[in-house]
């Protein structure tokens, strides 16, 4: 699979990386790309909007400049051997994402609606934020492993993090429908970008020493193989907690996003396709179930089979206890009038989105202005990130940080799926930001903090270390198939 | 466990396939029908980025446009006197979309029509800022003020149509009530209240009716040209001057009820020609009775009546029924019953017989421009039908030039130019109780036999003494206005 690190023996768990080279320098000149192509972005809105560059445009360029080069320093000392793409997609899409920020503060109406000015600014403080964290995690961090010991002080935060929103007095009601965000004095964060990372570390401990009990104790029928019925204890409580939030917090992408992401974890554990099978049965069972009885969640999906419907409702001003809303519509008509190669940054209308223009919707302010061609590169870019997250999952010498890796990788993909399916109208919306894209500190700081965790792992994995720590799972609990 | 990995790599790959698969379906295979779609609220901020086109009149605009201060819209539109010409223009608003020219011609107007599309792209190349094209109307000025201002001093509501008779152009098209479609251009809070003010619920002027074109009233006594030539054409009296052998009093065929005339006036026996100039029901009563409904019926659909024309503009269908007991058609005949008419439709009776027969298609639009003038498309005079033949039509001249000059229209006259008209006063109203409209048709005659000018004008006075109205002395005055501003115009 991979051009440097292929090995022949695909069942083994450890592919080395020994002798490769460090690749610092490589992400360095990508970085330099990184950087320079947002920066241009940014004197384009400029010259469109106000027919001049920019004011801001040094400091602008010099703060992402800044940003890039101590996330870039920071790796380059505490993991040398990390993987050289990583930091620079993510630097991009983070500058993209400010970008179209900056542009949509430029938007009147948004303005009005306080939906924008200043946000822009903001976002580069958050933006921050998140490479203070991701430094933080790679001075901390020094062996993913270490991250096992936490495994049930994991499930317990991640529990904390998750039903935050429902506490009375601290969950705040602010977009439509979807609790899923807390108020902190004049602060809103969304606890469940936080729980993904905190989540994965619950599952990849937890699966990493029941594995075995999964995988092996179970009987064969009609192809699969059913797992004994008190092993199906944790999946079904993680169903269950994921249709608690879907009930409770009314929000389907992040119950979808956390029980996906365990099935991937459990099949990628235990190699058993049957828990792909009950995963989609049950979440399927689960969605149909809850949509039909749910009204935000049934208004989501009726928006999504007839989107024009809900746009005139919500233009006839119609009460009948949810709140209708133009946005799937007016997101559907900013991709169609980009067309193939967009309007041109600042020349479109996505702000007649209005409500999380910048955020949830933020893709579609790319998909006008830079139409079918930037948002085929967007989602590319985004897929090239997942790939790293995969690669370096095969790369890890040990089964904590495999899980580990597929599981935030597996959570990123799945989250940009949800998010940019639903703004696209492929599937019904969700109440998600795009990662790095979208404006909101919670979504950025948490996804540079996940971005962390990878380069962790990807250094430990691909560091020619000449005696990695023996560990003997790996070998010993290689599951012999016939095959 | 890479197995597993590799097969969770192909699902995550497969998660973004799908999103460009989506992504394609959007902006390439959809896209267009998106952009396009009219709720799409970016095809009106498109349609207002650019100044409009201007509808002009005699070589001078009578719209424009101003920058507004807020909101999407770039650019909204401006009238110059808005309420004379709004009968013309209609009006194009950015809450509350257009109508008449204004939604006719908006592609030419907007630049979005495809005849514009080279000098679009050639503006676009040599950076030029992109504007709509011109609209160049038929009207004449002068007459339109005359039409406007006679309305406005009767201080009733009215309307009055005239058309140049040997090429249908229309010269004037005026209501009153009237509004000034500027008030509602734009989108602001004033707009609203503007428009809101402007409807009928809240208005029961109605001043957003164009009345020229769109209402129909009973023609009353202006019918009686259109009976005249009905009984021309068919044969039933061949001399204006032969008496016609109508006996006074006439009883409708069919029933016990006299036909009556308004006052003692010399109608029994009475010739074509004397019962015009008097105007005697009796005789064009009988005349359609005799004729029958369906040659009358025929004779009226020739002179445009039961269709609607497009100006291209809409006007509402005149009306003349079918299936009618004879007394019923003595009085359609006579512009009572169900016989209702378009201002328009009455301005086109006069041409036709003005024009020697030939009835020309009524148009306003003269040319179709582009911004700097260049002509797209231009309206060629188009014949639409021969409800006379000439030497009927000369016989039905004589006939309204004497009412003219010795009878019920004397108002009318000009000096040194021979006037052909005819009067009407149409009841309506359960039982008569409303105040009837009072109408005056006519055309005028130069010296060189030609015709500039057919007119009608009608005034529907609720405030006016009873007795007072009569279509000699509210309309005639408006429509010699009308005639001599055309006139003049021409010297």
């Amino acid at each position: 699979m991979s051009s440097t690190t292929n090995s022949p023996t695909h069942h083994t768990s450890t592919i080395g990386a020994i002798g490769a080279p460090s690749r610092r320098n490589t992400e360095l000149a990508l970085l330099v790309f990184a950087v320079v192509i947002p920066v241009f972005a940014y004197a384009n809105v400029g010259l469109a909007i106000d027919d001049e560059v920019p004011a801001g445009l040094l400091s602008y360029g010099l703060g992402l400049g800044l940003l890039a080069g101590v996330g870039h320093l920071a790796v380059r000392k505490f993991a040398p051997y990390a993987d050289p793409l990583l930091l620079p997609l993510a630097t991009l899409l983070n500058g993209l994402g400010l970008v179209a920020i900056w542009r949509l503060d430029q938007s009147k109406l948004l303005q009005q609606i306080g939906q924008a000015g200043g946000k822009a600014t903001n976002q580069l403080i958050y933006t921050a934020m998140g490479i203070a964290l991701l430094v933080a995690v790679l001075i901390f961090l020094k062996d993913h492993r270490t991250l096992q010991r936490y495994t049930y002080i994991s499930m317990a935060g991640a529990l904390v993090l998750l039903l935050l929103p429902l506490v009375p007095g601290l969950g705040a009601d602010i977009t439509y429908g979807a609790k899923i965000w807390i108020q902190v004095g004049s602060f809103t964060i969304q606890p469940g970008e936080f729980a993904k990372i905190v989540l994965a570390i619950f599952f990849a401990g937890y699966l990493m020493v029941k594995r075995d009990a999964l995988a092996l104790a179970s009987r064969r029928f009609m192809g699969l193989y059913l797992p004994r019925g008190r092993d199906l204890g944790p999946i079904i409580v993680v169903w269950m907690i994921s249709i608690l939030i879907l009930v409770f917090e009314t929000d389907l992408g992040t119950s979808l996003l956390f029980f996906g992401m365990f099935v991937i974890m459990l099949y990628v554990a235990t190699e058993r396709t049957s828990w792909i099978v009950f995963g989609l049965l049950m979440s399927a069972a689960g969605a149909v179930g809850v949509a039909s009885f749910e009204p935000h969640v049934k208004t989501r999906v009726q928006a999504w089979l007839d989107p024009m419907r809900e746009y005139t409702l919500s233009q006839e001003g119609v009460r009948d206890g949810v709140v209708h809303s133009e946005q799937a519509m007016q997101a559907l008509w900013a991709f169609g009038s980009g067309g193939t190669l967009g309007t041109g940054w600042g020349q479109g209308h996505s702000e007649l989105i209005r409500f999380a223009a910048n955020s949830d919707f933020i893709l579609a302010t790319f998909g006008e202005e830079l139409g079918l061609a930037g948002v085929m590169a967007i989602l590319l870019i985004y897929g090239l990130i997942v790939e790293r997250g995969v690669r370096t999952a095969l790369a890890a010498r040990d089964p904590f940080g495999k899980l580990l890796a597929i599981g935030l990788s597996g959570a990123f993909a799945l989250q940009v799926f949800v998010v940019a399916g639903g703004v696209m109208g492929l599937i019904p919306l969700t109440g998600m930001t795009m990662p790095f894209l979208a404006y909101g500190g919670s979504s950025v700081i948490a996804n540079w903090a996940l971005i962390g965790v990878l380069i962790r792992i990807s250094d430990t994995a691909r560091r020619p270390a000449p005696a990695p720590a023996p560990n003997p799972d790996a070998e010993m609990t290689q599951v012999v198939r016939p095959s | 466990m890479n197995k597993p990995l590799r097969r969770i790599a192909i699902f995550c790959g497969l998660l973004v396939l799908a999103l460009l698969i989506r992504d394609n379906w959007l902006q390439y295979v959809k896209a267009d029908s998106l952009r396009e779609d009219p709720k799409n609220r970016r095809v009106l901020i498109a349609r207002y980025a650019t100044p409009r086109g201007d509808i002009i009149v005699g070589g001078n605009p009578i719209t424009g446009y101003a920058e507004t201060t807020s909101g999407d819209f770039k650019y909204k539109r401006t009238y110059k006197d808005g309420a004379m010409w709004a009968p013309v223009t209609g009006f194009v608003s950015q809450a509350y979309g257009a109508n008449q020219l204004e939604s006719i011609e908006d592609g030419i107007l907007t630049g979005t029509d495809d005849r514009l599309f080279f000098r679009n792209t050639l503006d676009m190349i040599t950076g030029k800022e992109n504007k709509g094209g011109n609209i160049v109307t038929t009207l004449n000025a002068a007459a339109q003020k005359a039409a406007y201002n006679g309305l406005k001093a009767q201080g009733a509501k009215g309307a009055v149509a005239a058309i140049e008779p040997s090429t249908g152009k229309i010269l004037a098209l005026a209501s009153y009530p009237s509004y000034d479609p500027g008030t509602i251009a734009g989108g602001s809070t004033s707009d609203a209240e503007a428009w809101k003010k402007l409807q009928k619920k809240n208005n029961p002027d109605d001043p957003m009716l164009n009345r020229a074109l769109r209402e129909v009233y009973p023609p009353g006594s202006t019918f009686k040209v259109v009976t005249a030539a009905a009984a021309l054409e068919n044969g039933l009296y061949t001399d204006a001057d032969a008496p016609t052998k109508t006996p006074l009093p006439w009883t409708m065929p069919g029933t016990t009820t006299v036909l009556k005339n308004e006052g003692n006036i010399p109608c029994k026996n009475a010739t074509l020609r004397v019962a015009l100039q008097y105007s005697c029901n009796t005789v064009f009563g009988k005349v359609g009775s005799d004729l029958g409904n369906d040659k009358m019926l025929e004779e009226a659909k020739k002179f445009g009546f039961t269709e609607e024309q497009f100006t291209p503009v809409r006007t509402s269908a005149s009306v003349f029924s079918d299936d009618m007991a004879p007394s019923e058609v003595a009085l359609s005949s006579i512009g009572q019953f169900n016989t209702a008419a378009t201002p328009l439709q009455m301005a086109m009776v006069a041409s036709a017989v003005a024009n020697d027969g030939t009835l020309m298609k009524p148009y306003m639009v003269d040319e179709l421009q582009t911004h700097n003038l260049d002509a797209l498309e231009t309206t060629t005079p188009e014949e639409m039908s021969k409800p006379l033949s000439a030497e009927n039509a000369e016989i039905l001249q004589s006939m309204m030039e004497t009412v003219v000059e010795d009878g019920t229209g004397t108002n009318a006259r000009i000096d040194g130019v021979k006037v052909g008209g005819k009067t009407g006063t149409a009841q309506h109203g359960v039982d008569n109780s409303e105040n009837p409209y009072a109408w005056f048709i006519s055309y005028a005659k130069l010296s060189d036999n030609s015709s500039p000018v057919a007119v009608a004008v009608v005034i529907e006075d609720e405030d006016a003494v009873r007795g007072d109205i009569s279509g000699g002395g509210l309309a005639a005055p408006i429509a010699k206005k009308v005639m001599e501003a055309v006139i003049n115009s021409k010297k």
